[in-house]
């Protein structure tokens, strides 16, 4: 007779393919791709809602939105979808690196030359740069949102808390403005390489399809990047 | 002409090794540069010190078998074997320094001769087809476009020298692996092992502890077969696909 046990025993066993899937090369990189392609739709919501901080209105568009952003369920569902890919991506990242540095072996090199291009080569330390800029970042705008204590501007019958202010104070800091505009700078490097790079992973690697997939991800790793600098660098100006 | 050559010499595989110096001054510049390190050995030996091991064979570019790592490139600055290449690349004086293969799944043996085992036991986990015995089948009665077919013998020129490996920062053996997978992937003939093989040829590459690909394409830029990344792509579509359909339940991939 099978118990309870036995099924659970069976269950796991049949996972062991899916751990092996994850854990294997090819699979990790998969985890990377999709992580980061998913980060990009994220990128691109929210530049389109930090583009509202240069409306003209005393933050009235940009406030009313962040509280829309904080309150609706299903974006709140999958900001924490988004919290948990970063951290899949920045884990999995640290396990490749290191696992693909060990390959090299013990004695390395003594002249190496390569063409290949820069960002490639340097995904780690872009990655780093942008994580140190997340960490600031998230204690900054999240935790003051979540946390902090914020001051209240009421919209006809709408109370939101005033993050505008927050974001207009912090971007008066040139200390600030220039860490946001050198991380920007590293996004861009890194999505010049893995926007494309992305699609590689996944298998799609297609002469009908690469010409499209490289023209956009080159136009999006400066463009997107650029537009999020201008928004501090404008306020500080102003 | 002279030349200045900058060898890593290592006794075995345990011992530590070092790099010598020697001067090579009557190389020719027709010659290859395996001929180069033939006239020094000869000198070498006439001297009684040891020869510089070195891994050859063919010495006409298809058997896969020579290495050496020239001046920061697999195979020399050339995108060809290092037996194909010539000395008249280089420059009258020139100092040339010669690296074995760096790879912790192709351990060095001696001098710039590497154990590159680990790509016969990649191909024996799955780079394969079985044949039924029986009637001998006609051979024009299996459709198989142009197209593919061209796709497929192009994957199958690589001779598996390991250059990709040697090229990669991360010394990721997937052009080797995504060729040997390719070029089955594409007939009639490999689609009965095709999930299987896959799952296989790719738990194997990670058990011998080779890198993971980031997609710098360092790898295509050295081949010597030019040999393309898509395959890589595509070794990635077959694996991906094996695994979240093959009947196997307990393989494929994961080894550290
Ligand atoms: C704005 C946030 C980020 C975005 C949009 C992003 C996006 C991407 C994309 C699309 C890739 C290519 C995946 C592939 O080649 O298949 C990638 C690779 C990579 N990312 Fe990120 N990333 C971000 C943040 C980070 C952070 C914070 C780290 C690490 C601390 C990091 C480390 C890496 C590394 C090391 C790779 C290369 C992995 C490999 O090719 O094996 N990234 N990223
Ligand atoms: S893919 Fe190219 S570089 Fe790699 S083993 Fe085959 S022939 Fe050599
Ligand atoms: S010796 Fe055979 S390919 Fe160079």
């Amino acid at each position: 007779m099978r118990s309870i046990f036995d099924s659970h025993q069976n269950l796991l066993l049949n996972m062991k393919w899916l751990i092996d899937l994850f854990s294997s090369s090819l699979g990790r990189k998969v985890v990377m791709a999709l992580t980061g392609l998913f980060i990009i739709l994220f990128l691109t919501v929210h530049l389109i809602g930090n583009l509202q901080l240069l409306k003209d209105d005393g933050g009235e568009a940009f406030n009313v939105y962040a509280y829309f952003m904080t309150h609706n369920p299903l974006i709140k569902t999958i900001s924490y979808v988004n919290y948990a890919f970063f951290v899949f991506h920045i884990v999995w990242a640290i396990m490749l690196t290191r696992k693909n540095r060990s390959a090299r072996g013990a004695e390395g090199y003594a002249i190496t030359n390569t063409s290949t291009i820069w960002s490639a080569r340097n995904m780690g330390i872009l990655g780093t740069v942008i994580l140190v800029f997340l960490v600031i970042h998230m204690r900054q705008f999240w935790g003051e949102m979540h946390f902090g204590t914020v001051p209240f501007k009421t919209y006809g019958a709408q109370e939101v808390k005033d993050l505008y202010t927050i974001c207009a104070d912090a971007f008066k800091n040139w200390w600030y403005v220039a860490l946001y505009s050198i991380s920007m700078v590293a996004i861009a490097f890194h999505l010049w390489h893995g926007f494309a790079s992305a699609f590689q992973t996944l298998g799609i690697n297609h002469s009908k399809y690469n010409p499209v997939i490289n023209f956009v991800g080159k136009v999006f790793s400066i463009v997107v990047p650029a537009l999020f600098a201008l928004i501090p660098i404008v306020m500080f100006t102003l | 002409m002279k030349i200045k050559l900058k060898v890593w010499r290592q006794k075995g595989p345990n011992a530590k090794g070092e790099f010598k110096t020697y001067n090579v001054d009557h190389a020719s510049p027709d010659m290859s540069f395996l001929e180069m390190i033939d006239v020094l050995n000869g000198e070498l030996i006439r001297k009684g010190e040891e020869a510089i091991a070195f891994d050859h064979d063919c010495r006409e570019g298809i058997c896969g078998m020579c290495s050496l790592y020239i001046n920061g490139h697999p195979h020399g600055p050339l995108q060809t074997t290092t037996c194909q290449l010539h000395m008249r690349t280089f420059k009258d004086g020139e100092t040339i320094t010669v690296e074995p293969w760096r790879a912790q799944a192709f351990p060095v043996i001696k001098d710039l001769v590497v154990d590159r085992s680990a790509f016969d036991r990649i191909q024996q986990a799955g780079g394969y087809v079985n044949v039924n015995t029986g009637g001998v089948p006609d051979a024009n009665e299996i459709p198989i476009p142009k197209k593919i077919a061209d796709e497929a013998f192009d994957a199958a020129t690589c001779i598996g020298c390991g250059a990709c490996v040697a090229a990669c920062k991360n010394a990721s053996a997937m052009l080797f692996v995504s060729a040997k997978i390719s070029q089955f992937a594409l007939l009639p003939q490999g689609q009965v092992e095709r999930k299987e093989r896959a799952e296989k040829m790719v738990a194997q590459m990670d058990a011998e502890g080779f890198g993971s690909c980031t997609n710098t394409y360092a790898c295509e830029a050295e081949c010597p077969k030019g040999i393309k990344v898509a395959n890589i792509a595509r070794m990635n579509r077959e694996y991906l696909g094996a695994m979240l359909t093959s009947y196997e339940v307990g393989s494929g991939g994961g080894g550290e």
